[in-house]
């Protein structure tokens, strides 16, 4: 787990924070006038400025993708064993930016940042987000990064369906969609799991409608029941059999409601750590961001037809035990693609741990993902850096 | 492993380029490491995708830079659309596959027309091994009976009787022996079948 000090990490990293005074309408109608993006990045831009990776977060994370702090160096980056030198997405070819979405609770503005109009934190005020929304406002942090084409926009589960939407919406603006994890929208099961999730953070007592931070409270029970429900999800049967089965704390019964299973204990163990940094009116929106998805929809349902703007070349991966995002919903997307003619490889990965795979450091999946960054950078002019060639 | 246009292995490569019209639409069957493809896009400027079930073969795919979709060919071409390419071609693969009657069918669905090569078991050394008591070994059936992936072999006579059969036209054939071109009894004397076909008799 140490990634600080590997040779193959992107190092000590720093945020930034990018604002924008341009007031951006959101999908819902709201408007927000001014807004602050953080976000990192790793590498160097080219002179041609081809060779930029816009890596989109999924659900809890955020724009620390890589790397560590100088004040935190356990504080690694989220996808540190995809990004770094000499890693697939290698930043010795390519300038990899993270950054963390509006509505975010890292940094970005959202529901916990000062509403102007009001002085105080917007709280359930903040309006409800979307992935188009993230996706437009990333284009405006890529304005500001100067780069008016990225080589690829890359992601895993909520951060495959921004890649996906960046393919629609700037079509011209990348060249690349590598879409992990994914699915054309969230199932009637996704969205119960999602539902479950909110309730238990609405009906918290100390949720206050969402202006816990006036009460002085945290919804840090309803958080933490969230997010054991997510993480249900993650898994795979077979990997929570396998990690936990049936193996107890103590290693007999006690005829208790006390932790006695150890899935009992790692999920509370995973809620009780969420609970303690994550900001819970941001969950909130980014569970209705994945419901929400749906390009197919404003085309009658035609996936195909949603996809037709796009003129990206596409690296679509799913897992064969996540069930979450099953492979029959990529293949759906590969599908639509295909209808489109456009430039598609698909790959099913073989591997036992469900959704979360594709945050694993998997032998198979990574080695595919570098073969195809490869090729990325042969086209972007970024070739393999001197160190990598053999003495 | 990658071919140029040159140091291609395949004999049955180069025969098939030869029908493929440039800058057609592609879709390969059993793919493999893609040499195919990028053979047919660099000689024959083709675009398309390889359709391959194993994963290091994907993976060569995409070191190959072509389009390559992992997938089981036993499952049916579900992600394709009827007469969405030009050919589809199934090379070296007729042999391997248990409904190979049903991969013939769904080939000319996804395109107007396939082309498909094989081992011709009729071929005087295989007869000639299956006389003298033994399953056949050789350069186009190099496995032996306990390990081989070909469950359905067949001799030309065989195959073109199930294109009449099945009102499957044939457009062209080659039969090749080391590389070079059988045109005399070639159910006797060719190792390889290079077949182009059509819907219609």
């Amino acid at each position: 787990m140490d990634g600080s000090a590997g040779e193959h990490s992107v190092g000590i990293v720093a945020p930034q924070v990018a604002r924008f005074t341009a007031p951006v309408t959101l999908k819902c109608g709201a408007v927000i006038d001014d807004y602050e993006l953080v976000y990192e990045t790793y590498g160097t831009l080219n002179a041609a400025r081809s060779n930029a990776v816009l890596v989109c977060h999924a659900l809890n994370a955020s724009h620390h993708v890589a790397g560590v702090y100088a004040d935190d160096p356990n504080n690694v980056g989220w996808w540190d064993n995809m990004i770094g030198p000499g890693k697939p997405v290698d930043t010795n070819r390519f300038f990899v930016i993270g950054v963390n979405n509006l509505g975010g609770c890292h940094g970005s503005t959202g529901p916990k940042s000062v509403n102007p109009a009001t002085g105080k934190p917007w709280g359930g005020a903040f309006p409800v987000v979307t992935v188009e929304d993230w996706v437009a406002t990333q284009a405006r942090l890529a304005d500001h990064l100067g780069i008016r084409q990225f080589a690829a926009v890359m992601g895993g589960s909520l951060g495959a369906m921004q890649s996906l939407t960046w393919a629609i919406l700037f079509p011209e603006r990348i060249r690349h969609a590598v879409v992990i994890a994914c699915t054309p929208n969230l199932s009637a099961q996704n969205i119960a799991f999602n539902e479950v999730a909110r309730q238990a953070i609405i009906t918290d007592p100390d949720f206050h409608g969402g202006d816990y931070y006036a009460h002085g409270t945290t919804p840090k029970r309803g958080l933490r029941v969230a997010r054991m429900v997510g993480h249900i999800t993650y898994l795979s049967d077979d990997e929570m059999a396998s990690k936990f089965g049936r193996q107890l704390k103590r290693g007999r019964l006690a005829y208790s409601f006390d932790t006695e299973f150890e899935i009992e204990s790692y999920l509370r163990y995973q809620g009780n750590k969420f609970a303690e940094y994550f900001d819970a009116n941001t969950y909130l929106r980014i569970t209705k961001v994945l419901d929400y998805f749906d390009p197919a929809f404003e085309h009658g349902g035609n996936l195909a037809r949603a996809l037709a703007p796009a003129k990206a070349s596409f690296l679509v991966i799913s897992f064969t035990t996540d069930w979450r995002f099953s492979p029959e919903r990529s293949r759906e997307i590969v599908t639509a693609l295909l209808d489109n003619r456009r430039d598609v490889t698909y790959a099913e990965i073989d591997a036992p741990h469900g959704h979360d795979a594709f945050l694993l450091d998997d032998h198979r999946y990574h080695r595919l993902v570098a073969a195809y960054f490869d090729r990325i950078a042969e086209e972007a002019g970024a070739p393999r850096a001197a160190l990598d060639v053999p003495a | 492993m990658s071919a140029n246009g040159k140091g291609i292995h395949r004999p049955d490569f180069a025969a098939i380029a030869e029908w493929v019209r440039p800058g057609s639409r592609v879709l390969d069957l059993g793919c493999g490491d893609g040499t195919l493809l990028r053979y047919l896009k660099s000689q024959r400027g083709v675009s398309g995708y390889g359709v391959e079930i194993a994963d290091e073969k994907v993976l060569a795919c995409v070191k190959n830079g072509v389009n390559v979709i992992q997938g089981d060919l036993e499952r049916g071409l579900t992600e394709f659309e009827d007469q969405s390419f030009d050919y589809v071609i199934l090379s070296q693969t007729l042999q391997a596959v248990k409904n190979s009657e049903r991969i013939i069918r769904d080939m000319l669905r996804v395109g107007r027309e396939g082309i498909v090569t094989f081992p011709n078991f009729g071929y005087w050394k295989n007869r000639l091994h299956v006389l003298a008591g033994y399953m056949p070994v050789s350069d186009n059936l190099p496995y032996e009976w306990f390990n081989t992936p070909n469950v359905h072999l067949c001799t030309i006579a065989d195959f073109e009787r199930f294109c009449r059969e099945r009102r499957i036209r044939i457009v062209e054939r080659k039969v090749l022996t080391s590389g070079a071109a059988v045109k005399w009894l070639p159910n006797l004397r060719g190792a390889l079948a290079i077949y182009h076909f059509g819907n219609g008799a």
